[in-house]
């Protein structure tokens, strides 16, 4: 079985892996890190999107002994323990999230949108989402909460 | 009483774990010693079963069992709700087994259980058992399956007919009104099938504890004490009082994780069996073909008018297909949930549906968000906007002249109207009147001329729907076959230091509950929200409860929580007058505290709370403690309506259609928290939208899907939808005590029609008088239809 060294979320682990086993199941079964979801087979949802150093990517579409090397951040290890970031804030503030099962990877791919293009247009913010799938939102105030954090919207008031 | 939260968009409390990354849904959990279990489903629509070898994979390292239709095929999941023939009869309720031992009925039916240390070993030794099929021919659309010839699903169903139904006026009376008519619109058209597709897959874990003799049930589910008890009473044969069911956060349901479904009692048998816990996760695959699909109807249907454009009949045929076993509500959907419907917000004097419901080789259709009220408000409003392009009137104008005066259910009685509802109270000509002032009519029509001369064309569609939630009064459900009864649990307990915990049958799974319920009361009592938790999703903590679909929580399960506080108050007012030595009856509650009318003697919330539990200072015929349970049981049904206008641009040369904006002015009675109310609109417009140009499952000729991955199955993406414009009006439910309505399925309701006309009125501002586009209207499809 090949051996991989990760970081995840800032800690160091070495683990002997099945050489089928996907990086997102090495994450949830192995780490025990299960905010990062699986929602389908295809890698058509990205309810397990994560950031490979730095870059948002499908844990779904490649192999725990692909990431060797690889320095990782699922939603858990995003913001600091007891804070937020601002994404988190803007999808609480905006109503960004209902069932919550897609909302770990929409986080996660909107972190490198706006690491990239701090103030994205509703245009662009939308096809930056085209990967990743929400049933309950409509998206309406996912594309609220992710122009909310980058500052776009006033403050609403409560 | 005080009025510091509701009304008010109040951020979710329960965010924080689903930010974070900590929500705790099935597939989460991890028990010691936890196996995993993978089913082996059948490929074919419909086989015999010749033989199951399973010796290869049973001597696989790793596998602990493997079951079979021989060892568990006398198990089967219930139906929840008999339909009658229309003569009588009791309809055809053939046994859906756990596994099946000698026939598959569609393509995923269950043959086999493998259970394994991993989950990859369970696939592995899944795949190494040898099955023997005989390949029948298989039948997918309702209307074929009636034929003489058709492939028979059951053999103890003739003709593939589970029931016949009618409901409405006397099909004689429809047809003398209909032949008076001086135009009929006519439409034949398919409501195709759908996949529900929340975002979690279908999750359970099964455990068994052989030293209490104590079975836990882990379940992605709307309604875990509604699984324990089919599960208990219909299928396994154990008491209640040992097994717990645990509904943890669940990622989203739409309707189908209401149902009862066969893994649920799969791995509660082998986890008995093994004395480990087993966890059995559907895939995405598998979802698409056992979760329960919606809609799918094959239809005719008729609308007469008279000179003045006023409706004079409605006359419907229509075939509703229920698939290859009958889910647990299923036989509800196309009857009670629908042909009640009928009636739309219109004063259609005649109605009749004949509607048939029959088995074909598919998965089992059931309740997907609307569950019938969508397929009678795309019937009735496509049927009117069509009609207003057939005979030259304006589709508003027609709308007005035929909609049912306003009424308020109060000084005005309820509306009685012909399929057996009795609307509670309404105002449609204000939803619609809003939504034009909204869209800019006058000017959109300009427009629309101005675009007919160019490539791409501009249509409008408008959809005035009316549904009936907060389901329901259990002897009215009764009455209609329903196995069960709808009331809802609500249980206050209140602690000796003035905390409040709440304990609801509701489940939430998207909705909200933790901050709404929170809502109402920190308002009723007083008191901030802090003080206040809301608990649900597990039978062991919460009394009883029927759960949450068909929009009922908040009308059904909130007026619960609302009895038990008003006994809450009540009993607080006793201890109040005892402590401040007057008589209850001048005692008045409000902001908090129990003051003596018209004085400043005054004690709070927690001082009663307090003596409560601390009774010393005590009536003498009163039992200490604060902790009250209210079973609510509704007496009508609540029905929310709604005015949905779609703006669509059709590219001729593409047949593409742009949804440009969509308007949406919902009537959903009061409103808790308008944030939350506005985000379940959007999603369930998300939904029907697309519905109308984007989603469909599709049978090849062998019964397969051939669309059965979220590579194929379109569903609306980010970049697929606009910003939506809401709006608003408050039409009070007369008949419960927070006078809410509902509104989780109204936008899956009211949009699909809109989608559709705003492309059949683009198309004929075209010059294409194009009747009908089988959805979903993908750019093939409205291209064909304007050559």
């Amino acid at each position: 079985m090949p051996k991989i060294s990760v970081n995840v979320n800032g800690t160091s682990y070495s683990h002997e892996v099945e050489g089928r086993l996907l990086l997102v199941h090495y994450l949830r079964d192995v780490l025990g890190l299960t905010g990062t979801h699986v929602g389908c087979d295809t890698s058509s949802c990205g309810a397990c999107t994560i950031h490979l150093d730095g870059k948002a990517v499908k844990s779904c579409s490649l192999l725990a002994a692909q990431a060797d090397g690889f320095s990782i951040t699922t939603i858990e290890g995003l913001a600091p323990t007891g804070e937020l970031h601002p994404l988190q804030i803007g999808f609480k503030e905006e109503h960004g999230l209902q069932c919550g099962f897609c909302t770990p990877g929409m986080i996660m791919c909107a972190a490198d949108l706006l690491e990239h293009n701090p103030t994205p247009s509703e245009h662009e913010i939308r096809e930056a989402l085209e990967g990743n799938i929400c049933r309950c939102t409509g998206y309406h105030n996912i594309v609220r909460a992710i122009q909310h954090a980058s500052g776009q919207l006033a403050e609403t008031a409560p | 009483m005080s009025n510091k939260f509701i009304g008010k968009s109040i951020k979710r409390v329960e965010d924080k774990r689903f930010i974070t990354g900590h929500g705790r849904y099935t597939d989460d959990i991890v028990l010691p010693g936890m196996t995993y279990a993978y089913i082996l489903r059948s490929p074919y629509a419909h086989a015999n079963i010749k033989s199951i070898d399973i010796t290869e994979a049973a001597a696989m390292k790793g596998v602990m069992t493997i079951m079979t239709g021989d060892e568990v095929g006398h198990y089967g999941v219930p139906c929840g709700w008999q339909v009658n023939f229309k003569n009588g009869d009791t309809m055809k309720e053939p046994p859906h087994p756990l596994l099946v031992k000698d026939k598959v009925r569609h393509v995923g039916d269950a043959v086999a259980l493998v259970v394994a240390e991993s989950r990859e070993i369970a696939q592995d030794a899944a795949e190494a058992i040898v099955v023997d099929y005989e390949v029948l021919p298989a039948v997918t659309d309702a209307s074929k399956a009636v034929e003489a010839d058709a492939p028979q699903v059951h053999d103890s169903v003739p003709n593939n007919i589970c029931f016949d139904w009618e409901i409405g006026n006397p099909k004689s009376e429809v047809d003398e009104a209909m032949a008076g008519a001086a135009h009929i619109t006519s439409l034949d058209f398919v409501n195709q099938r759908l996949s529900p597709n929340a975002m979690e897959p279908r999750s359970y874990i099964g455990h068994y504890d052989n030293v209490y003799d104590r079975y836990t049930l882990y379940t992605s589910t709307q309604n875990p004490h509604l699984i324990r008890l089919l599960m208990c009473a219909f299928v396994l044969g154990l008491p209640e009082h040992k097994v717990r069911v645990v509904g943890p956060d669940v990622g989203g349901g739409f309707g189908s994780k209401i149902y009862h479904y066969t893994e649920e009692a799969l791995v509660t048998l082998a986890a008995k069996k093994i004395g480990r816990p087993v966890k059995w996760t559907e895939t995405r695959s598998e979802a698409f073909l056992t979760d329960a699909h919606g809609r799918d109807h094959v239809t005719h249907a008729e609308m007469g008018f008279d000179r003045d454009g006023k409706i004079v009949g409605l006359r419907i045929k229509t075939f509703a297909n229920l698939g290859a076993y009958l889910s647990t509500f299923s036989t509800a959907v196309p009857t009670y949930l629908h042909g009640t419907l009928l009636q739309g917000l219109y004063t259609t004097p005649k109605i009749h549906l004949d509607m048939t419901c029959v088995f074909t080789n598919t998965t089992a259709v059931d309740a997907y968000r609307g569950a019938g009220r969508p397929e009678a408000t795309y019937l009735l409003e496509r049927l009117v906007d069509l009609a207003a392009l057939e005979m030259g009137t304006d589709p508003a104008e027609l709308r007005l002249k035929n909609f049912i005066a306003p009424f308020d259910g109060v000084t005005q009685p309820g509306y009685q109207t012909n399929v057996a509802l009795q609307y509670d109270s309404g105002n449609y000509h204000g939803v619609l009147a809003r939504g034009l002032e909204m869209l800019g009519y006058d000017d959109f029509r300009k427009d629309q001329a101005e675009a007919a001369k160019t490539n791409k064309l501009l249509g409008v569609g408008f959809s005035t729907y009316i549904e009936a939630c907060g389901i329901a009064p259990s002897a009215v459900v009764g009455s209609l076959g329903a196995r069960a009864g709808l009331f809802e649990v609500g249980q206050v307990r209140v602690q000796p230091t003035g905390s409040v915990s709440i304990f609801t049958g509701s489940h939430s799974h998207g909705q909200g509950h933790e901050t709404t319920f929170a809502q109402i009361v920190a308002d009723r009592l007083g008191i901030p929200m802090e003080n206040v938790e809301i608990h649900h999703g597990d039978t062991e903590s919460v009394a009883f409860g029927m759960g949450t679909y068909g929009s009922r929580s908040l009308a059904v399960g909130g007026s619960a929580i609302v009895k038990s506080l008003d006994k809450i108050i009540e009993k607080g007012a006793k201890i109040a007058a005892h402590k401040l030595e007057c008589s209850p009856d001048d005692i008045e509650f409000a902001d908090g505290k129990f003051t003596v009318k018209g004085t400043d003697k005054a004690l709070t919330f927690g001082d009663i709370a307090l003596t409560a539990y601390v009774p010393h200072v005590y009536p003498a015929n009163l039992e200490p403690g604060l902790d009250f349970s209210s079973f609510y049981d509704p007496t009508n049904f609540t029905y929310p309506f709604g005015c949905h206008i779609a703006v669509v641009e059709v590219d001729k040369e593409t047949g593409a259609t742009k949804l440009k904006r969509f308007i949406a002015v919902d009537d959903v009675g009061n409103v808790i928290n308008p944030m939350i109310v506005d985000g379940q609109i959007h999603g369930g417009l998300a939904q029907g939208i697309g519905q109308a140009l984007l989603e469909g499952i599709e049978f090849d000729g062998n019964g397969q899907i051939i669309n059965a991955s979220y590579m194929d199955y379109a569903m609306p993406r980010a970049d697929d939808l606009p910003m939506f414009e809401l709006d608003r009006q408050v039409t009070p439910c007369p008949h419960n005590p927070l006078g809410v309505k509902g509104a989780g399925e109204a936008g899956c309701i009211g949009s699909t029609p809109a989608v559709v006309n705003a492309v059949i009125d683009a198309l004929w501002s075209g010059g294409h008088k194009v009747k009908d586009i089988r959805m979903p209207l993908t750019p093939e499809r409205v291209w064909t239809a304007m050559q």
